[in-house]
């Protein structure tokens, strides 16, 4: 007999269950009768013969069951025990929706934190081959990772064997002039291969060729997708068309693909070859690029670093005076784009693991509970004839119901909370984070959501199975269910619950260091009032704006103008605002002091004489910039106190002069005021030296306005933008925002905000079932004590006694909880440091004050079952049983 | 109670068919013969009888029918088929083949 045609009659018999089943019914009840005619005959009595034909049967039911196993298919009895699964949860819907609705939750945090872990982390970048993608840069004493500069950028290229291409890019910006007018639009400048080595086609028009990078070329450029859905209206005739872009006229000779997304300049809207050397570009020592690079077959990334060092050196040695101390870095590119990342969401990712096992843990006490009275129908059914391994496979079943029904809901939970958290993010920040596109319910996602409820399913079939050992079987009859309320579960219940107080400890202690952290961010010092304080930036067309004295009349009117608009208190004008970064630096070399070729790079800033002031920035030695202060007068500046200690340690830096590398005479300057730091960089950054030179003296087209004002800021924005478009319509006028916003928005506090709410939300759901799951273990355990409170209060026990007798139980269990707890938060705060500001890790007073809250929490949860248990009259609880 | 040996493992299978050789039987009646022909040594539990003729119906080497028996009651009757006989035969010369070896094997432990 082949197995197929057993298959189709075992198949057909599926059709014909109704009909098998009485047959087998009607033959049995024959053979009885048979057997019982035979005991007659024997000479027993009817009642005897039909006695000893029963019992010569035996369990009929477990020998129908045998005869449609030899028939049935294996997946027949799985169907049965899900039938029954399902039963069991209607018949406890309280109990059925409570579990489903924690995990939901629990599965549904962790599969939406995995999705972005998923999509930053592990998912390969959208770029051909992205193992072999290196970012490829200088590095020296300060920075780990600097910029290129254009030549030592090309003597690498020449030079290195490592890569079968090095590519730069480097950020920039444009007017975009159209029928409306002028707008400032974000672009890049990239070499030619940038896109080829990345691996990215144009879907519209081509690549740029080789060498049309070069200086004096032609003037091409290449369009993002949603640039040219946006400005093109998705015209496929675009190629070959002009735009003007600051006054030049460019040719567009390609459309990138949709997919085509490149974090470090998320929202270039325009890219053009690097083509003519700007004033940096010029120079050695100027680093404004940042380099991509693929590695050559059976290159690694170890060789190539040590490669680059070489070639990095023997620049050094060439050109000692540009290149001094100017090593090389060579990274993978994902660590450069997603690196900042990794430590936020990986924390992320244990908080929502650590929410997940106290929802688990809490299901799993509630099917203890359950197991616990279901005690009596096991014995039954084991003494019934249900094998071990049937039983042990209905736990299963039940289980991997529960898991699977939660996991449907977790999913649908994950996905709402990945659009929620990928909306919350700001839309200026979205498109240097390219990753959340992929974030959202994939087969990552989806494997891991199911990943997470085998693992629960097995949990909770682990647990009841472990509880019911079949030895017991006898003992669950005997006893008939009467709770003599197993000491084991008591025992194991209460692991169980100090598990989970210890979980929701470790995640409150979290919540709260990075609350404090994100509070301790938000008022930080920095030097000058935030608030009251608007801002917009500003870009001049350099072909109207080329000589200093229409810049000079520029600055003047735009400084009268804004600084008469009602409710504005001062104006001020800088090349760069603060809480930005620590950027746009300067190397500088201080007169009459020894000079090593070493690099003091300190930030630099160009502002009008009343920009500080502006600021409310406090001046601590000398003067500020006066009107007088232009470019007919010797150049000054001043410096803020980080740079003064540093480089001027116990001496007066007033009338101090400082100049560029080579103390070029057009570059010295006299130092005429010290400022105590404004903060430049970010929030969680460290203050560095710089200086502020007068805007006067070193005039620039692209800067930003500062406006104090006496009432809301927000409400003057609209009217600073209108003015400054009156002043001459051609100006680039963008990124109006409030001092305060731009802090909130700072990439600093958006990951803190992000990651204090999470956490926060974590360890709230976290405490809930937590404090709820120790809530059941003491009411369970009163209940089944009622008969023995009972008995102690008829013996004269005090109500205070009772009371006692069950708080000090919760009160052991809690303070168990603690203390495990404060362990795991100690080691969690431990892992944390990195994404921490200005907390210590070990901060006593955290963990002590989180320690209280949960403590009194439970306590409190505690109380209710120790009031039932002091109320219990004794007479109704001695005849209860 | 004097405890009765076990069938041998595999051998009801082959038992069943070598009962319905003779004529077709209903359920009671195959133990009946088998419990009969082996002078009450072998009794075939109604646990095991009801499970094997399933599988054996499923194999097809035996049809099962609804009949009248003499006392006019309704019984399903088995009959072996024809693929039943030669499984039967099968069975019966791996069986012998088997006894024999067993045999062997004893009277070679006697005469050490």
């Amino acid at each position: 007999m082949n197995s197929l045609t057993l298959f189709l009659r075992k198949f057909s018999l599926l059709f014909s269950r109704k009909r098998f089943r009485s047959e087998l019914d009607e033959e049995m009840a024959f053979h009885q009768e048979q057997a019982e005619q035979e005991f007659l005959a024997a000479g027993m009595t009817a009642e005897a013969a039909q006695y000893a034909a029963m019992r010569q049967f035996g369990n009929a039911t477990r020998l129908k069951e045998r005869s449609h196993e030899a028939v049935g298919f294996r997946a027949e009895t799985v169907i049965q025990d899900l039938s029954f699964a399902i039963r069991q949860l209607r018949k406890s819907p309280a109990f059925a929706v409570t579990a489903i609705l924690i995990l939901a939750l629990g599965m549904g945090v962790s599969v939406a934190i995995f999705g972005f872990v998923d999509a930053a982390l592990l998912q390969p970048l959208p770029y051909s081959d992205p193992n072999r993608l290196m970012s490829v840069d200088e590095n020296s004493a300060v920075f780990p990772r600097s910029n290129l500069s254009r030549e030592d950028y090309e003597d690498w290229k020449r030079l290195n064997k490592s890569f079968s291409s090095i590519e730069v890019y480097t950020g920039t910006g444009y007017l975009f002039r159209n029928a409306d007018g002028t707008e400032p639009v974000p672009a890049a400048r990239v070499s030619d291969g940038f896109f080829r080595t990345l691996g990215v086609h144009p879907m519209l028009g081509r690549d740029f060729a080789s060498d049309e990078d070069r200086p004096g070329g032609a003037r091409i450029v290449m369009l993002s997708y949603g640039t040219w859905l946006k400005r093109f209206s998705g015209r496929r005739d675009v190629v070959g068309k002009t735009v003007s872009l600051t006054g030049d006229t460019y040719t567009v000779v390609g459309v990138l693909p949709r997919e085509f997304t490149f974090g470090p300049r998320g929202n270039a809207e325009f890219w053009a070859p690097l083509l003519d050397k700007s004033g940096c570009e010029q120079r050695r020592s100027c680093h404004n690029l940042d380099g991509i690079a693929r590695l050559r077959d059976g290159v690694t990334p170890e060789a190539a670093l040590e490669e680059m060092k070489a070639i990095a050196a023997q620049l050094e040695k060439q050109y000692p005076g540009s290149n001094q101390g100017q090593g090389a870095s060579v990274l993978p590119l994902t660590e450069l784009l997603v690196g900042d990342t990794r430590p936020i969401l990986l924390m992320l990712l244990c908080g929502a693991g650590l929410l997940l096992l106290i929802a688990c843990v809490n299901v799993a006490s509630l099917l203890l509970v359950r197991s616990e009275s279901r005690k009596r129908e096991i014995a039954v059914r084991g003494a019934l004839g249900a094998t071990r391994a049937r039983l042990t496979r209905q736990f299963f079943t039940e289980g991997l119901l529960l898991a699977l029904v939660s996991c449907a809901g977790g999913l649908g939970c994950a996905a709402w909370l990945m659009a929620l958290l990928t909306r919350l993010v700001p839309k200026d920040v979205a498109p240097f984070l390219p990753f959340l596109g992929g974030v959202g319910i994939n087969t990552h996602t989806a494997a891991f959501a199911v990943g997470v409820a085998m693992l629960s399913a097995a949990l909770f079939s682990l647990t009841p199975i472990l509880r019911l050992s079949f030895l017991e079987i006898q003992a669950g009859l005997a006893e008939a269910g009467r709770g003599s309320a197993g000491r084991l579960w008591r025992r194991l219940g209460a692991n169980l619950v100090v598990v989970e107080l210890a979980v929701a400890m470790v995640l409150l202690a979290g919540a709260a260091l990075l609350g404090q952290s994100f509070y301790r961010l938000l008022h930080v010092e920095n030097g000058f009032d935030t608030t009251h304080l608007a801002t917009v930036q500003v870009m001049a067309p350099d072909s109207t704006y080329s000589k200093d004295p229409q810049k000079l009349a520029l600055y003047r009117e735009i400084e009268r103008r804004v600084g008469s608009l009602p409710g504005v208190q001062s104006v001020g004008l800088t090349t760069t605002l603060p809480v930005q970064c620590n950027c746009n630096t300067d190397w500088i070399r201080f007169v009459g002091k020894p000079f090593h070729g070493e690099h003091n790079e300190v930030n630099e800033r160009d502002v009008s004489p009343g920009y500080l002031a502006t600021l409310k920035a406090r001046l601590v030695r000398g003067r500020v910039f006066t009107e007088d202060d232009d470019k007919s007068k010797p150049q000054v500046i001043l410096i803020n106190e980080t740079l003064a200690r540093k480089y001027y340690p116990g001496e007066d830096p007033i009338g101090k002069k400082i100049g560029n590398g080579s103390l070029e005479p057009a570059s010295i300057r006299e130092i005429v005021g010290v400022i105590a730091d404004v903060r430049e960089g970010a929030l969680d950054g460290e203050a560095w030296p710089a200086e502020y030179q007068a805007l006067n003296q070193q005039m620039d087209t692209g800067f930003a306005v500062a406006v104090r004002t006496a009432q809301d800021e927000k409400t003057v924005l609209p009217v600073l933008v209108s003015t400054l478009r009156q002043i001459d319509p051609n100006l680039g006028v963008y990124g109006e925002i409030t001092m305060t916003d731009q802090i909130d928005a700072s990439q600093t506090a958006l990951l803190h905000r992000f990651s204090t709410w999470l956490v926060g939300g974590f360890a709230a759901m976290a405490m809930v079932l937590g404090v709820v799951g120790l809530y059941g273990v003491v009411a369970y355990s009163v209940s089944q004590r009622t008969r023995e409170i009972g008995v102690r209060m008829a013996l004269g026990a005090q109500r205070s006694s009772v009371y006692r007798l069950v708080l000090s139980e919760a009160g052991r269990l809690i303070a168990m909880g603690c203390v495990l707890g404060l362990a795991g938060a100690a080691g969690a705060a431990m892992l944390m440091r990195k994404v921490l500001f200005g907390v210590n890790a070990w901060d006593a007073r955290t963990l002590l004050g989180v320690s209280v809250v949960l403590a009194a929490c439970a306590m409190l949860a505690s109380y209710f079952p120790a009031r039932r248990a002091a109320s219990v009259n004794p007479t109704d609880a001695l005849r209860a049983e | 109670m004097a405890r009765k040996p076990d069938l041998l493992p595999g051998t009801l299978d082959m038992l069943i068919l070598k009962t319905l050789t003779r004529a077709p039987l209903h359920g009671y009646g195959i133990a009946l013969s088998i419990k009969r022909l082996s002078d009450d040594v072998l009794t075939v539990e109604e646990g095991s009888l009801y499970p094997a003729l399933q599988r054996l119906l499923l194999q097809g080497w035996v049809k099962a029918e609804w009949k009248m028996t003499e006392t006019n009651r309704r019984a399903r009757f088995y009959t072996l088929t024809a693929a039943g006989r030669k499984q039967l035969g099968l069975e019966l010369s791996e069986f012998e083949q088997m006894i024999a070896a067993i045999g062997r094997v004893l009277k070679d432990a006697q005469e050490v």
